[in-house]
């Protein structure tokens, strides 16, 4: 398909992609505006695509409602802390998988596969009664430890065995020669060539983590040990609706910086994005 | 398992007669795969087990009573009355979700696959709101799907009177498909223009010279050729709609009525608003049995369907 294409034919296809683009980059603009119109201007006709009024203090009351930068702070933490432990947890794995020849492996393969199979929406009834047990409903540690070493990390050590086995092996062989360890062998030389799979790794975990919204609302009950997807779903009046321009302005809060660290490096997302599902 | 250790490397440092390469080696596996191995344990193979117990029991949460009842759960399942309802909604939205999904994925991979100036510029925007948080993407559409909202105020700017769409049956389960398709489509569109990049331009170039049109040239050649990648896009497509748990709560609740409950949501309800634990766990167990018959029916399908596969 990769033919010249004619002027004509060239207007149409831009034409046509402006047209397919509105879905995808206008609620991102509607978000961003709406959230500074003051409330009598939010179901306003015509719909106002700039903001004839502004009222800034949307921005002020999303923190006076809810103790919102504490929330902030846990998913942040708590997507970072889950990035680094899948990161090391998974990359450990898929080396041994795909290098290391040990009793079991295949068997043993095929059981964390099986990680892939059940998505946790149906270990969560157990899950929940497991951790009321252990005195962790109502923490973060649910939220931190399912996803490091339960289901969700077994497609990132997928992700990096796929990874590893299209790794020539000459380089580990001459380490073993010279007497290194399989761990030095992992930590010095493997691992620093599977940094385009882990970059892949840890953006998927991050959206992941950052994203999660049944575990929260699941184990978390107090406001302030909410994460933001939970806290964004809080801001609503005293019959229950939605205050939508306060929601708005913390939905702005949550999604602009991710999206701006992605149009910074949306080359290394894509790429690696794509990357990942070519191997897997 | 592919790379075979060269087990006549000569040994390095030690020579005790115990701890031989081979041997060494089985320790590093291990130590390397324990972390993960004793996750999937506790946090996937211990809770399986116990979801099935829970399916046997009647659990009252209020009395504290948790009394063993075989099967009684699973004939629920079977008069239970709104799971049909339930199921029914499932499958509308997991397949007119992966039908819509796929089908744009792969038109807009075909579109940015062209020379054209600026094109990276289009991609990075499809791709954007699949790293916009889910549920303030979520948020947004439900204020655009207001009876006020962006969407119906523009309707009404042509004249057209647009409908309350998350409090009507059908537009609800349209909308809650097309805010999903539109927040993570773009990860399949990418998969698709990975794929498409690695099809050969000389078949196109042959099938130029022989006179075929262009929509014979995708017929014939490019769609058998990402064929592997159509099969796998459907897979993950097709566990992850049965995932979708955030959308319906933030932006039906599962209504009007039950037209947009789907199995997760049920779950979600009869277990941790309703407390019927019990019935929660075989409802789990249902899940797992839909995702496992799917993800092998697929499996299968690539015997017959894929054409090629590198």
């Amino acid at each position: 398909m990769k033919a010249d294409l004619s002027p004509r034919m060239k207007t149409c296809l831009y034409g046509l992609m402006c047209v397919l683009l509105v879905p995808f980059v206008f609620p991102t603009w509607w978000m961003v505006t709406s959230s500074v119109k003051p409330i009598s201007d939010i179901f306003a006709f015509p719909p106002q695509l700039v903001p004839q009024n502004y009222d800034w203090t949307t921005y002020t009351k999303v923190f006076e409602l809810q103790p919102f930068v504490q929330q902030y702070w846990n998913s942040a933490y708590i997507a970072a802390v889950v990035t680094i432990g899948t990161m090391i947890v998974s990359s450990m794995a898929g080396y041994a998988f795909a290098r290391i020849r040990f009793p079991f492996a295949n068997t043993i393969f095929m059981i964390v596969l099986l990680g892939l199979l059940i998505p946790s929406e149906v270990t969560i009834v157990p899950l929940f009664q497991m951790f009321l047990q252990a005195g962790m409903v109502n923490t973060h540690w649910p939220l931190i430890l399912v996803p490091i070493f339960g289901a969700p990390s077994v497609f990132s050590t997928f992700v990096m065995r796929q990874f590893f086995v299209t790794l020539p092996t000459e380089l580990e062989e001459a380490a073993r020669v010279d007497g290194l360890g399989r761990f030095k062998i992992f930590r010095k030389i493997a691992l620093p060539l599977a940094k385009p799979a882990l970059a892949s790794v840890a953006i998927f975990t991050f959206l992941h983590s950052w994203n999660l919204f049944l575990e929260p609302i699941v184990f978390l009950s107090s406001a302030e040990k909410f994460t933001l997807p939970q806290a964004l779903t809080q801001y609503t009046d005293a019959y229950g609706g939605p205050m939508w321009n306060i929601q708005l302005a913390a939905a702005t809060l949550t999604a602009l910086p991710v999206l701006i660290v992605f149009i910074i490096a949306q080359k290394q997302f894509v790429e690696g994005l794509a990357h990942t599902g070519l191997k897997g | 398992m592919v790379v075979a250790q060269d087990h006549a490397v000569p040994e390095g440092r030690s020579s005790s007669p115990f701890w031989t390469i081979a041997r060494r080696d089985s320790l590093a596996g291990f130590l390397f795969i324990a972390p993960q191995l004793v996750g999937i344990s506790i946090f996937v193979l211990i809770p399986l087990g116990l979801v099935f117990w829970y399916s046997l029991h009647e659990w009252n949460v209020l009395a504290n009573t948790f009394t063993y009842t075989g099967a009684q759960n699973y004939r629920m399942l079977i008069e239970d009355t709104n799971l049909l309802e339930v199921l029914g909604a499932t499958a509308v939205f997991s397949s007119g979700l992966v039908i819509f999904n796929l089908s744009l994925a792969l038109l807009l991979a075909v579109l940015l696959n062209q020379k054209l100036a600026g094109i990276s510029i289009f991609r990075t925007l499809f791709f954007s709101p699949v790293v916009v948080s889910l549920v303030a993407w979520t948020i947004v559409w439900g204020f655009l799907l207001q009876k006020n909202g962006g969407i119906n105020g523009l309707l009404q700017v042509f004249g057209v009177e647009g409908p309350n769409w998350l409090r009507e049956e059908t537009t609800a389960m349209i909308s809650v498909i097309v805010v999903q398709v539109f927040k993570n489509v773009g990860l399949n569109m990418i998969l698709f223009l990975a794929a498409l990049q690695g099809v050969p331009n000389e078949l196109y170039e042959a099938a130029r010279i022989d006179g075929a049109p262009r929509f014979k040239q995708f017929r014939r050649i490019t769609l058998p050729l990402i064929s592997p990648t159509i099969l796998l896009t459907s897979i993950i497509t097709i566990v992850g709609s049965l995932q979708v748990f955030a959308q319906i709560a933030v932006l039906t609740q599962g209504g009007p009525g039950l037209s947009t409950t789907v199995l997760v949501y049920y779950l979600y309800q009869q277990a941790f608003q309703f407390h019927f634990f019990g019935y929660g766990s075989t409802l789990s167990i249902l899940l797992f049995v839909i995702v496992a018959v799917l993800t092998f029916a697929q499996w299968q399908m690539r015997k017959r369907i894929v054409f090629y596969e590198s």
